[in-house]
């Protein structure tokens, strides 16, 4: 509403405008929004990387295929996804006003966290007792290795932050500093976080599994 | 600072159900990538297949569907990040078809 109908109609105060002008974008929380333009940009970055790696893949031929077992990468798919479900329990029991639930799935969602972390570094190791870094590839081009440990461990250093956030929110929610609110701005981000994953998995590792 | 926004959805039920369907998507792809097809193929299948786990996770484990204005303005915003990369990306027409063994 422009100033000009306010001044005419005369039936909008100006505590009303002020109201209106600050209202929040989306009836959103600022801070809420604020983690959604967050998860916009990575979402930007992420999808830049695996463009990258598809158009690389793509133009290269012989491109390498390593895996051979699906069994860690179904484990860590199935352990992030539960990770997601128990921040989402821990965020409705945060809605209720119970502490002591939150905080329990909270640290439930950030020990899960830290397996999928164990097990990607696990993973990781395995590779690079096989010759494979990030600038040499036993399997052929050294692209492959080079994008493999570039995605992955953007995606690691993010699960990597986002323990230490849910660690740092469920301590700081228990003790009263935070609310509910803030819970949930977390849950949002280990969601996403969870999100790139579907993404990452049948792009880097599925299509990479050998016959 | 406001309250913490209640959700209308309906309790756990929902979110377990949900959290059933993308194990359930997961293992699709798992099976997937044990196809006999081509790799273009299996490229599209299994990117249908993410597409569909990222929506469920965005619309119900992020909340999306509950509020459609921030769901509209997420979309667009995203979906024009990645097309631009798809089709605007230097080089990337010759990358994805200019190539023999692109097909």
């Amino acid at each position: 509403m422009s100033q000009a109908d306010l001044s005419i109609h005369g039936q909008v105060s100006r505590t009303s405008a002020t109201e209106i002008m600050t209202a929040p974008a989306f009836a959103v929380p600022a801070k809420k929004m604020a983690m959604w333009l967050f998860i916009i940009a990575d979402c930007a970055t992420f999808a830049g990387c695996l463009f990258a790696y598809g158009f690389t893949r793509n133009a290269t031929p012989d491109w390498p295929r390593p895996f051979h077992s699906i069994t860690n990468v179904a484990l860590m798919t199935l352990i992030l996804l539960t990770s997601s479900l128990t921040m989402l329990i821990g965020v409705r029991s945060a809605e209720r006003a119970d502490k002591g639930g939150a905080f329990r799935w909270i640290m439930i969602t950030a020990v899960l966290g830290i397996l999928f972390a164990v097990l990607h570094i696990r993973e990781w190791m395995g590779m690079i007792s096989e010759g494979a870094t990030l600038f040499h590839n036993p399997w052929g081009t050294p692209l492959f290795s080079s994008l493999f440990f570039s995605i992955t461990g953007l995606h690691l250093l993010h699960v990597t932050g986002g323990v230490v956030a849910l660690i740092a929110v469920g301590i700081r929610y228990q003790g009263g500093r935070y609310n509910a609110d803030d819970v949930e701005i977390t849950g949002l981000y280990w969601h996403f976080v969870d999100l790139v994953w579907m993404f990452v998995v049948p792009l880097v590792y599925l299509m990479n599994l050998s016959h | 600072m406001a309250t913490a926004e209640t959700h209308k959805t309906g309790g756990i039920g929902k979110d377990v159900a949900v959290y059933v369907c993308l194990l359930v998507l997961a293992g699709i792809q798992f099976v997937i990538a044990y196809q006999d097809i081509t790799t273009s193929q299996m490229f599209v299948r299994m990117l249908t297949v993410a597409i569909i786990e990222g929506g469920l996770a965005l619309l119900f484990f992020m909340h999306l569907s509950e509020n459609r204005g921030l769901m509209w303005f997420v979309l667009i915003f995203a979906v024009t990040a990645i097309l631009g990369m798809q089709y605007g990306w230097t080089d990337s027409f010759r990358l994805v078809n200019g190539v023999p063994w692109a097909k």
